[in-house]
């Protein structure tokens, strides 16, 4: 790295105070807007939870992506499965049991939180383990064909009648078909908080947000507790990742990255380091999705559409493959500006202005030809953001694929090697043999 | 070909790769058994041959669709992830044109209705009387316009966002082709709205019902235009490919870029006219699809991507024979699949035939025949 100057830019170089100042800047803007719009304790509070749950779902994706494919050089582009299997499986576990007595639902194992969201995290790793075994020795473009097939293969399972519901062991359990699951469990955060015998300092924080918002301080209290609650999730996962990728194994990950068959060559079992780390990724994935949609209150197949593989690739090269503060900051900024960006537009708009939006884009652009009127256009376009968010950010891939493949932080990708690889200063004189005089 | 030779070739086959042996197996067991069905009348005959037809003609769609992707493959060296999305804009902009015909130009319904393919359930195909007989020059009209407009579409988005960046590795145009998907998927959605339309007025296509052993099979006027557009038009990237300097070019480029290059083949040009011929084969597909199934969607050329795919990878990228087998092959799996498993799994059946063959024999079935 450059060497600093001045203190400050000393202090710039480490990554907790980037991360810092990034989210710090995030959050300062979001929270103007907010002022500036009055929207409360309440808005604001809640503002920022979904703010915080989007950044750091984000982050854990990213993180998670960058095992495969920052460190190992594994192109996945079937995330989304991983994620889908893990909060199924998960549900299922942890779902209130029933039994056939009530007609049409869906029941679970009735087993504890803690529980599921462990069998979810190993079911999602367990499918990787299922996906290496054949997909790991095929070409980075064939592995990304399969990975996505897989994706979708596990939507159709989900989405099929034939899982919709069975009985095991006298309970009626299933994936719910079309229809999906209701996630009745309960608040997580509580849940937590009661297991921690720590139920009375939950209450305290409910009583402490109670000052601030009158009526049902709750949910509020909730929301923010489980943003805090993933933000240590991303702390954790950056640890462990990091760790793991300045390990000796972390190093014939990257050697894998450079050069399979180098590494190969140097006697390492090059299959069993990929299949591994896929795994692991893989687990990360399914508890990145367990994290995601525990709150949801439930969940429906059809939310696990590859688009959401393509948010997580965009946050990973935003940041910069290879770099785990890369995959943070760029997680952060995926969320902030591109995901929840144009959506907390779309409320600024829709709180300024009353949108009566057409309900065609031809109903939007006959008055323009008319009287030249623009306004049912901006009307459409503020209705559909979330379609035209999904153009921008494919806009942004490709403008980055152009300008900047290794994004923000991608020329940090660490090297293999455990030593400095830096070029030495110029010899003084030339080397016996003239040297490169050649070119 | 001598006894010896074939033995020994069968034995190379067994020892070299005997996953392939159980995979030709387990095919084996299963035409086996549904012979055993058949016979025992647990399976119509009819049934049966009805799925036979519709696995074709999604065959031939593939097929078709794949021919482009299958070239641009093996020229270009990337897999393009946003093919599926021109099938789909070569639709949407054949279908618009269709509407617009079979309206009469706006004497029958709303100009800006029929171009938007009747957004928010504005004009149905239905009412306008769509069918291959009954509006013949709206939909040959459509069909060269979804054909010009996979092809305008293609070169634009190759000369804006493919050739900055011809000469990064695979990958990194991969992921490009991911970004474009998503842009012109969304757009699409944007312009077109979400819905799901009719096309075509069903009750109106002329029947030909066949007599099968124990039933009939009914075959339309849409299932033949299909097998006559998609047919001529397969002859006809064979005769270019074989018979033309283009053609020559083509392949060579495919087999080694370099050399070519060398030899002083125009390789920008040639690549230039891959797109022409991909991306028109692509739009008429998608065009072709619709009729067919009568309906359209912003989701269609996503749906059909991922089995294009399979038959391009099943086939042996770079084989313009091999996507056309390949194509036909993963219809009639995910169309006969149903015989064994619910009718939700068939596309996974699709998916499974496509994860096999590349564990089995990664390099597909005409292997090494690059465009020829």
């Amino acid at each position: 790295m450059s060497t600093a100057d001045s203190p400050l830019a000393a202090l710039w170089e480490r990554d907790a105070v980037k991360i810092g100042v990034l989210l710090a800047g995030i959050y300062l803007a979001y929270v103007l807007v907010g002022v500036v719009l009055d929207y409360g304790v309440r808005g604001q509070l809640n503002s920022i939870a979904t703010l915080t749950f989007y950044v750091a779902l984000f982050a854990l994706l990213s993180l998670a992506l960058n095992l495969h494919w920052g460190y190992t050089g594994m192109f996945n582009i079937g995330v989304v499965g991983f994620m889908a299997v893990g909060i199924y499986v998960m549900a299922v576990v942890s779902k209130a049991p029933a039994t056939e007595a009530a007609a049409g639902s869906v029941g679970g194992l009735g087993l504890p939180l803690w529980v599921g969201v462990l069998a979810g995290t190993v079911a999602a790793g367990l499918l990787g383990l299922l996906v290496a075994l054949p997909a790991l020795r095929l070409r980075a473009d064939y592995l990304a064909i399969v990975t996505v097939a897989m994706s979708e293969m596990v939507r159709f399972t989900f989405l099929s009648g034939t899982f919709q519901r069975f009985e095991v062991g006298g309970l009626v359990i299933g994936f719910g078909g079309g229809s999906g699951l209701l996630l009745d469990f309960g608040s997580p955060v509580e849940q937590l908080f009661d297991a921690l015998f720590l139920g009375g300092v939950y209450d305290g924080l409910v009583g402490l947000t109670g000052t601030v918002i009158e009526n049902n301080p709750q949910p509020v209290t909730n929301g923010l507790l489980y943003g805090a609650l993933l933000l240590g999730a991303v702390g954790l996962y950056y640890v462990v990742l990091g760790r793991l990728g300045n390990s000796p194994f972390g190093r014939v990950l990257k050697a894998i990255r450079e050069d399979e068959d180098a590494a190969n060559a140097l006697g390492k079992d090059t299959k069993a380091f990929k299949t591994k780390a896929f795994v692991l990724g893989c687990a990360l994935m399914g508890l990145g999705g367990i994290l995601w949609y525990m709150t949801s209150g439930a969940i429906t197949p059809n939310t696990y559409r590859p688009r959401l593989t393509f948010f997580i690739w965009i946050a990973l090269i935003i940041g910069g493959a290879g770099s785990n503060t890369g995959s943070v900051m760029g997680g952060a900024l995926f969320a902030a500006l591109l995901f929840q960006g144009p959506r907390f537009l779309q409320s600024v708009v829709n709180n300024l202005v009353d949108v009566e939006a057409p309900s065609t884009f031809g109903q939007a652009l006959a008055p323009i030809a008319g009287a030249g009127d623009l306004a049912p256009l901006g009307f459409y376009v503020i209705d559909s953001v979330r379609q035209l968010q999904l153009i921008v950010m494919g806009l942004v891939l490709i403008f980055l694929m152009h300008r900047r493949p290794e994004g923000l932080l991608g020329h940090r990708k660490e090297p293999a090697a455990s030593v400095e690889l830096e070029r030495r200063p110029d010899r003084e004189t030339p080397y016996a043999d003239g040297g490169e005089t050649d070119e | 070909m001598g006894v010896t030779e074939s033995y020994s070739r069968g034995r190379e086959l067994v020892e070299g790769n005997p996953l392939a042996l159980v995979f030709g197996l387990l095919i084996v067991l299963l035409l086996f058994d549904l012979v055993g069905k058949l016979a025992s009348g647990a399976v119509q005959v009819s049934s049966v041959a009805v799925l036979v037809k519709d696995g074709l003609a999604r065959g031939l769609v593939i097929g078709l669709a794949g021919i482009g992707l299958s070239m641009t493959y093996s020229i270009l060296n990337f897999a393009n992830f946003a093919h599926g999305d021109y099938i789909t804009a070569g639709a949407f902009s054949g279908w618009a044109t269709t509407y617009l015909i079979a309206g009469g130009f706006g004497s029958s319904a709303n100009v800006g209705s029929l171009l938007l393919v009747g957004a928010g359930g504005s004009v149905f195909g239905g009412a306008l009387g769509i069918s291959v007989t009954a509006t013949p020059v709206a939909v040959v009209g459509g069909m060269v316009v979804a054909g010009g407009g996979a092809i305008l579409l293609s070169l634009v988005i190759d000369r804006l966002v493919f050739e900055p960046i011809r000469d990064r590795d695979g990958i990194t145009l991969l992921i490009t082709s991911i970004g474009v998907a998503f842009a012109l998927r969304y757009t699409i959605q944007f312009v077109f709205g979400p819905s799901k339309r009719g096309t075509t007025a069903a009750g109106g296509v002329p029947t030909l019902s066949v007599p099968v052993v124990d039933g009939t099979v009914r075959i339309t006027a849409h299932d033949a235009t299909l097998a006559v557009v998609a047919g001529g038009l397969m002859l006809g990237v064979h005769l270019l490919l074989q018979r033309t300097r283009l053609g020559k070019a083509m392949r060579a480029m495919a087999d080694n870029e370099d050399l070519a290059r060398v030899t002083g083949i125009p390789t920008e040009r040639v690549v230039r006219f891959t797109w022409i011929i991909g991306g028109g084969l692509t739009g008429v597909a998608g065009y072709v699809f619709v009729l067919w199934k009568g309906t359209l969607g912003w989701f269609d050329g996503w749906i059909l991507l991922l089995l294009i795919f399979a038959a391009v990878i099943l086939g042996g990228i770079g084989s313009i024979y091999g996507a056309i087998v390949g194509g036909l092959v993963i219809g009639l799996t995910a169309s006969l699949s149903v015989v064994w498993i619910p009718s939700s799994f068939s596309r996974a059946s699709a998916f499974l035939m496509m994860i096999l063959i590349l564990v089995v024999k990664p390099t597909g079935l005409f292997s090494g025949r690059s465009t020829a």
